[in-house]
């Protein structure tokens, strides 16, 4: 077992820093706007690298799906799922490419009903730009340059759109006529 | 700001309409009235050999509204499945071409849906394929560039909104496609799978083939937890089944094959028979099966796939009563009849 689902599989405390650190990262919008993306990255991802690949195996994707998916790592995916998991998980729950490892999707969505995101489970993630690839996450979370979903779409769409009226969803809430 | 990389990518100003959703599909119209639908699986072969393509579509051609051409199979490199497709289209068989996230990026996806488009090919099934490492190139390098879920959200937007993933407007007319992905019921985690399936609805999926069902019981839950979430009536769903040729098959699909679930009896019904009564064997249990999840609700179809035995189809079939096909009113297409 890794030393990183300690406190992968307890996210409280994860949960609790990342809502301190977004906050910051929000109140810092106005200076990343001034410098810019990426001479912003150059500043804040030394600091987060080392965070980030120390607790999760940051993979560097600069887009980052952390609290999306239960504080765990999704670019750790050997097919790089941003929508897992796939239907070649093992019946125990392991990676089919990678034997000794946990499905990172199967972990996430455990780890995400201990959450108060519980219900992003349902969110459809959209592609990874792969420009941002090396990025500050943090940078791009502030810029709101992490969430733009491509095409035609101007929103991250919810699976509750699909499901009938009174759908009991992870939460306990249920899904309502104009609810998306 | 001034960086290499821009801050805001535009959507585009007014968002086209085009109102299309797969009509020329016979497989569509099939479903949208309400027939019992069938698909089957072709594998294209290894050798570049338009012989055994023609062979395995002589065998199979009168069985299914459509016929689900492999996107190389297993991570094996077979002959492309768009190339098979438009055989199948000049032969006046319907196909529906697979793409897998494996081995294009999205740049080489919609190219070929655009290919796909010219030939008139009107189904198109979207997943993110097996790993390479499960193939005959485990050496190279996977692409998963996008995922299913983002591939089947950029054939509907090119589709319903005749633009590109990047958001510019595809020039003349939309590709129109009846728009397919796939679930697998039995991999963990089993309550996740259903709201998986949501979340391919929403992308744009209008019907999902599933994993091969032997595990039935399994199965009826999941359908169970999708009726109740309303899903079926937004989706039509084709179960998958298919015949086991031996024991020895049975046991390595279950314990190699990525993503199956083959509960033991299968194997031990197999087990010990000659070549021939195993055979005949695996044929029934496929039609039991069969027979159990057309009884399911919220089953619209079967998908058979006879993985590298494309002679059991036909019997398969027959024994189901679900040969010949229905005719449809209006058909463009008249179908042809089986050879045997």
């Amino acid at each position: 077992m890794p030393v990183r689902d300690i406190w992968q599989d307890r996210p409280a405390v994860l949960v609790w820093t990342w809502e301190a650190t977004a906050a910051v990262l929000r109140f810092m919008r106005p200076v990343f706007e001034k410098l810019g993306m990426e001479q912003s990255s150059k500043i804040v991802k030394p600091p987060e690298e080392l965070v980030k690949h120390m607790l999760f195996n940051c993979q560097d994707c600069a887009q980052c799906l952390l609290h999306y998916n239960g504080m765990t790592c999704p670019m750790n995916c050997p097919k790089n799922l941003r929508n897992g998991p796939c239907g070649g998980v093992r019946l125990n729950g392991k990676c089919e490419v990678k034997p000794e490892m946990d499905c990172v999707w199967v972990l996430g969505i455990e780890r995400i009903q201990k959450t108060p995101y519980i219900n992003e489970m349902y969110r459809l993630n959209p592609p990874v730009d792969w420009r941002l690839e090396g990025q500050a996450s943090w940078v791009t979370y502030a810029l709101e340059r992490d969430v733009i979903p491509t095409g035609t779409d101007t929103t991250v769409r919810y699976a509750t759109e699909a499901m009938a009226d009174g759908t009991v969803l992870a939460d306990g809430s249920v899904v309502a006529k104009g609810d998306a | 700001m001034n960086g290499a990389i821009p801050l805001v990518e535009k959507a585009p100003p007014a968002i086209t309409q085009t109102g299309l959703n797969g009509a020329n599909s016979r497989l569509a119209r099939m479903l949208r009235a309400g027939e019992f639908a069938v698909c089957v699986e072709i594998s294209p072969p290894v050798g570049p050999n338009p012989e055994a393509i023609q062979r395995e579509m002589n065998t199979l051609r009168g069985y299914a509204e459509a016929y689900n051409v492999t996107d190389n199979q297993s991570a094996m490199v077979h002959v492309s499945s768009l190339a098979v497709s438009i055989m199948l289209m000049q032969a006046g068989m319907e196909p529906v071409v697979q793409f897998t996230c494996r081995d294009r990026n999205r740049l080489g996806l919609q190219s070929d849906l655009l290919g796909a488009a010219v030939f008139g090919i009107p189904n198109v099934l979207a997943l993110s394929g097996d790993h390479p490492i499960w193939g005959d190139h485990p050496q190279c390098k996977a692409v998963y560039e996008i995922d299913s879920m983002n591939l089947i959200r950029t054939i509907r937007m090119m589709r319903d909104n005749q633009v590109f993933e990047n958001g510019k407007t595809i020039p003349k007319r939309a590709p129109d496609f009846f728009i397919g992905a796939v679930e697998n019921p039995f991999a963990p985690p089993f309550d996740y799978r259903p709201t998986r399936l949501a979340k391919k609805i929403v992308a744009g999926a209008q019907f999902i083939q599933t994993q091969l069902i032997y595990n039935v019981p399994r199965f009826r839950e999941f359908m169970k937890r999708v009726v109740d979430m309303g899903l079926h009536e937004q989706v039509y769903i084709l179960a998958g089944v298919g015949p086991v040729r031996s024991a020895r098959v049975a046991e390595y699909m279950g314990t190699q094959v990525a993503g199956m679930d083959v509960p033991d009896w299968v194997a031990k019904r197999l087990e010990g028979l000659s070549k021939e009564d195993a055979a005949k064997a695996g044929i029934d249990i496929c039609c039991e099966v069969a027979n159990e999840v057309r009884e399911i609700e919220g089953v619209s179809g079967l998908h058979i796939m006879a993985v590298s035995w494309p002679a059991a189809v036909p019997e398969v079939a027959r024994n189901l009563g679900l040969y010949p096909r229905p005719v449809l009113e209006g058909d463009p297409i008249p179908e042809a009849t089986a050879s045997s």
